[in-house]
């Protein structure tokens, strides 16, 4: 019997090892699984490679990750948001490390790494600082730069619905990075808000079907990261 | 009678408005974060324009009502919105696929520097000590068909924006095809840049100082 339901967060990560390339889903706020990034932080894996749009915001979710001295990398597109001060300030210490990728280059790239297509031609980024010291390849007279897939050893996402199958809904927008960091890690961790018998979910609006995930855990009430980031919270609590 | 500086030319919303009459009717739109976002309340009546934001939404709609806000459902700018009825939402990948593979026709996006052959900075200083981020700006200069820019004409100090070379780190290079100031409108084209409109009370000798390269203008330019 397939059965991907996780009883708890905190068990959905205990595998999670130092040095892991983790994958994290959410544009700012919407979509980022905090309680996933709790149990990570409660877990206490370091030196991760963190591959998010975003770096997060007060001190709970992806910035607490960061400030607990857990992730020594950041690929992502833009480490600046409003409330955003955790990673600004390490960075500028040298403290930790970023590379910087544009957002559609680093879509593409963790699709890429899903379908298991090693690199890629782009004109994003050519003529620009961000695409020096890599290939460059004319096409019909189009100059393209190369660009490598990313694959992680994990992914944390959040949905709306799930099953025991791994079958998932989203959320409006807080859809995002979640259906292709699922693709590209090996296991990829979901929280739902809801986890919904087979068959409960029409195949047809499908959004990720349950193939590229592994583990599922119900979260019926996550957080609501711009209040706790307007109360000033911090995590752990 | 002198005129002071601050009375000559549009303000934002002009500007904007400037910009939003020359986006055709069914266009799909991508709009950048601040003045680009006023474009949105302009677009003459009897046009149908559906808005792309880049986190995953086609048809974005207004502004929602104090009280009805979703954290789950925002813009490029993290800010609230809402969503028209004919609507739709995707991934990332789906969402740059639109950037990327040019099916977006036309973005406004601000600027900190246009050169005269369209080259376009707005990303970074390139100061050392600067936390640099990108977005999608450079996927959008690189994929979508027209690119727009709105921008004051100076900076604050005084400086041209508009100028032979940028000094800054592009965002990409040759792809600006409009640009809409505080003092006119200006068209980017292989021979150099031309000015379609100038602003109330601004003269071509004017704006020609107030910018850091060379103008041209047509046979008649509209006053």
């Amino acid at each position: 019997m397939i059965n991907k339901i996780v009883k708890s967060a905190s068990e959905s990560v205990k595998d999670i090892f130092d040095g892991a390339v983790i994958m994290i889903s959410g544009f700012g706020e919407a979509g980022s699984p905090i309680e996933l990034i709790h149990a990570l932080i409660d877990h206490g894996a370091n030196n991760l490679t963190v591959v998010s749009n975003n770096t997060g915001s007060g001190h709970v979710g992806l910035a607490a990750l960061i400030e607990n001295k857990q992730v020594g990398k950041m690929i992502c597109s833009f480490p600046r948001t409003a409330n955003s001060t955790v990673f600004p300030e390490l960075f500028k210490k040298g403290e930790i490390e970023l590379e910087l990728v544009p957002q559609g280059t680093l879509a593409e790239r963790i699709r890429a790494g899903g379908a298991g297509i090693p690199a890629f031609y782009t004109a994003t980024s050519v003529n620009t600082p961000l695409a020096e010291g890599k290939e460059i390849r004319v096409f019909n007279g189009q100059t393209y730069v190369m660009e490598h897939a990313i694959k992680a050893d994990f992914a944390l996402v959040k949905c709306k619905e799930a099953d025991r199958y791994g079958n998932l809904i989203y959320n409006k927008t807080a859809r995002n990075f979640g259906p292709i960091m699922c693709t590209a890690a090996e296991i990829a961790i979901v929280q739902a808000k809801k986890i919904v018998n087979l068959g409960d979910i029409d195949p047809e609006i499908v959004v990720t079907p349950g193939v590229f995930v592994k583990r599922v855990v119900e979260i019926t009430n996550p957080a609501d990261e711009s209040k706790l980031v307007s109360e000033d919270r911090r995590y752990p609590w | 009678m002198v005129i002071t500086e601050s009375k000559k030319g549009w303000d934002r919303n002009q500007m904007a408005q400037k910009a939003a009459i020359d986006i055709p009717d069914g266009a799909y739109v991508n709009l950048g974060i601040g003045i680009p976002e006023l474009v949105a309340d302009f677009v003459p009546e009897g046009r149908e324009v559906i808005y792309h934001t880049e986190n995953g939404l086609l048809g974005m709609g207004a502004v929602p009502k104090t009280g009805y806000e979703d954290p789950e459902l925002i813009n490029a700018g993290k800010k609230h919105v809402t969503a028209i009825p004919g609507a739709c939402f995707f991934h990332h990948a789906d969402s740059f696929t639109m950037i990327r593979g040019r099916h977006i026709d036309v973005c406004v996006l601000g600027a900190m520097q246009v050169s005269e052959q369209g080259d376009l900075a707005n990303w970074s200083t390139g100061e050392p000590n600067a936390v640099p981020a990108v977005g999608g700006a450079m996927d959008l200069v690189a994929g979508v068909k027209t690119i727009f820019v709105i921008t004051q004409h100076n900076t604050k100090e005084g400086e041209p924006k508009i100028v032979e070379n940028c000094t800054y780190p592009l965002t990409g290079k040759a792809v600006v095809d409009k640009i809409y100031t505080d003092l006119a409108v200006l068209d980017v084209t292989h021979d150099g840049l031309f000015v379609k409109e100038l602003a109330p009370g601004v003269s071509f000798e004017y704006l020609q100082q107030k910018t850091g390269a060379k103008l041209f203008q047509y046979p008649t330019v509209k006053k």
